[in-house]
């Protein structure tokens, strides 16, 4: 459990670390709160010659209200990101998403460009990421440039991201209107990954849903969109709303790995129970929302 | 500046438990073996090696982190503060401490030091936790003896012990002495 040598950078920039990427090109890896990389280079799994830190990098740490939402550094901590007011008020899915990772000693060092980064299939930040449409700014030799987190998650552990790019920043857009937001997950003891992950937003216009959004995690390569089960009920009414219908559509097309933890069949079948949870309860919490303006109108 | 990689050997600094403690180390050194061998603070136990099991919980910064799964050399510069900074300087048990063994919140005490150092950190930052605080902020750090019941028990004691410290007016004599 002793991880093989590696030689150590700690640039105090974004350009040093970019420049020492591109320097080693694919035997360098960046290291962000290594919550889950040095678990993986202490069990061997990986090894690289050399760790870029980022950890020193100031500017990488923050996180600021913006006109389309909310902009956070990569290196801010998950812990910070949970105790945000900023990130309860605009994207209340990505504060209570993270409650679901590790244990607090683990949020304490974990970062949300980490967790992106590693874009761990079962992870809960990467569907959040999916499910709210933010964007992921990567910083390279020739600049920065953004990503959205549909385009980024391209595999287990595999992402857009150049070997000389630095994930630097997310930009979570704020839902407008009566909006409600819910995240389920099924793990076998708490903190551990989950065997399966659902993650909603609602918009409800009236009694219409405006706007639907369901990712799915734990139970495919990437996280993934239920796509047709959203479009199904986007317009609908929301009485008319048929949750099993819902989540038998939404859960089709998956096709989840088997391993020592669950069979594929059975992780669907919770998936299936998570998607009527979390829509049922993102909907209430959209309508409370709408009940409770209107009560302030009379 | 073509290459900016840290000597290796590094050497790295920082602050244990109030005093510098200072070495040269390889990079891949973790923060949990700095402490045990060039600390020479044992206390911290190391269990699983991959951030599991919570034996190696210090505080960094004031924060509980495991010191498996952090480099020496990242620490360089900061406050670590290990199980054996917890007990009060004349000697003795802290409130903690002192309510793991009166509630029986450990048998062959291997995590002990992980489970003190986490509760320590929950207690100062939610000094009343309700039953599923505790569970949660418990459930990352293993112990293979107790069935946790004990366990439980210590961190209720010690968060009521605590509050009387505060509220009670031993608080001043305590501050006086």
């Amino acid at each position: 459990m002793k991880p093989a040598a590696f030689s150590y950078h700690a640039p105090d920039s974004v350009d040093t670390a970019v420049a020492t990427l591109a320097q080693h090109a694919d035997d360098a890896k960046v290291i962000a709160g290594g919550q889950s990389l040095v678990p993986i280079l202490a069990m061997r799994m990986s090894a690289f010659g050399h760790l870029v830190d980022i950890g020193r990098i100031d500017s990488l740490t923050g996180i600021d209200r913006t006109a389309e939402g909310l902009s956070i550094g990569a290196m801010t901590t998950q812990a910070t990101v949970q105790r945000s007011a900023d990130v309860a008020a605009v994207a209340p899915l990505l504060a209570r998403a993270t409650a679901f990772i590790g244990h607090f000693q683990i949020r304490n060092r974990g970062t949300i460009g980490g967790s992106l980064a590693h874009a761990d299939p079962a992870a809960e930040y990467p569907a959040v990421a999916r499910t709210l449409g933010a964007e992921l700014e990567l910083t390279g030799p020739n600049g920065s440039r953004r990503v959205a987190a549909d385009d980024f998650f391209l595999g287990t552990w595999m992402t857009a991201a150049e070997p000389d790019e630095i994930l630097t920043a997310v930009h979570f857009p704020a839902w407008q209107g009566k909006t409600g937001f819910a995240v389920r997950e099924f793990a076998r003891r708490h903190g551990d990954f989950a065997l399966a992950g659902v993650t909603c937003g609602v918009q409800v216009e009236g009694d219409t849903i405006g706007r639907l959004a369901i990712g799915l995690f734990g139970v495919g390569s990437t996280p993934e969109r239920a796509s047709a089960a959203e479009q199904a009920a986007t317009g609908a009414s929301v009485d008319d709303l048929d949750l099993d219908d819902l989540a038998a559509t939404a859960v089709a097309d998956l096709d989840p790995a088997a391993d020592l933890h669950a069979g594929a069949e059975h992780r669907k079948r919770i998936a299936t129970a998570l998607v009527r949870e979390a829509v049922s309860a993102a909907v209430d919490e959209a309508r409370q929302g709408s009940q409770r303006e209107g009560a302030n109108n009379v | 500046m073509s290459d900016t990689a840290m000597p290796d050997p590094a050497v790295v600094t920082m602050t244990v438990n109030g005093e510098s403690c200072s070495a040269a180390v390889e990079p891949r050194k973790t923060l949990a073996d700095f402490l045990r061998e060039d600390c020479s603070l044992t206390g911290t136990h190391l269990g699983c090696e991959h951030g599991v099991c919570g034996a190696c919980t210090v505080l960094l910064d004031g924060r509980a982190v495991r010191s498996c799964l952090m480099f020496a050399v990242q620490a360089a510069g900061h406050e670590v503060t290990t199980v054996e900074g917890l007990s009060p300087s004349g000697g003795g048990l802290s409130t903690v401490q002192q309510a793991f063994q009166d509630e029986h919140g450990l048998q062959c005490g291997f995590c002990t030091p992980g489970f003190v150092v986490s509760v320590t950190a929950l207690l100062a930052d939610n000094p009343n936790p309700d039953d599923d605080e505790i569970r949660d902020a418990l459930s990352g750090n293993l112990c293979r003896c107790t069935g946790y019941q004990g366990i439980i028990r210590a961190v209720r004691s010690a968060a009521e012990t605590g509050h009387a410290q505060r509220s009670g007016p031993s608080q001043q004599q305590v501050s006086a002495s």
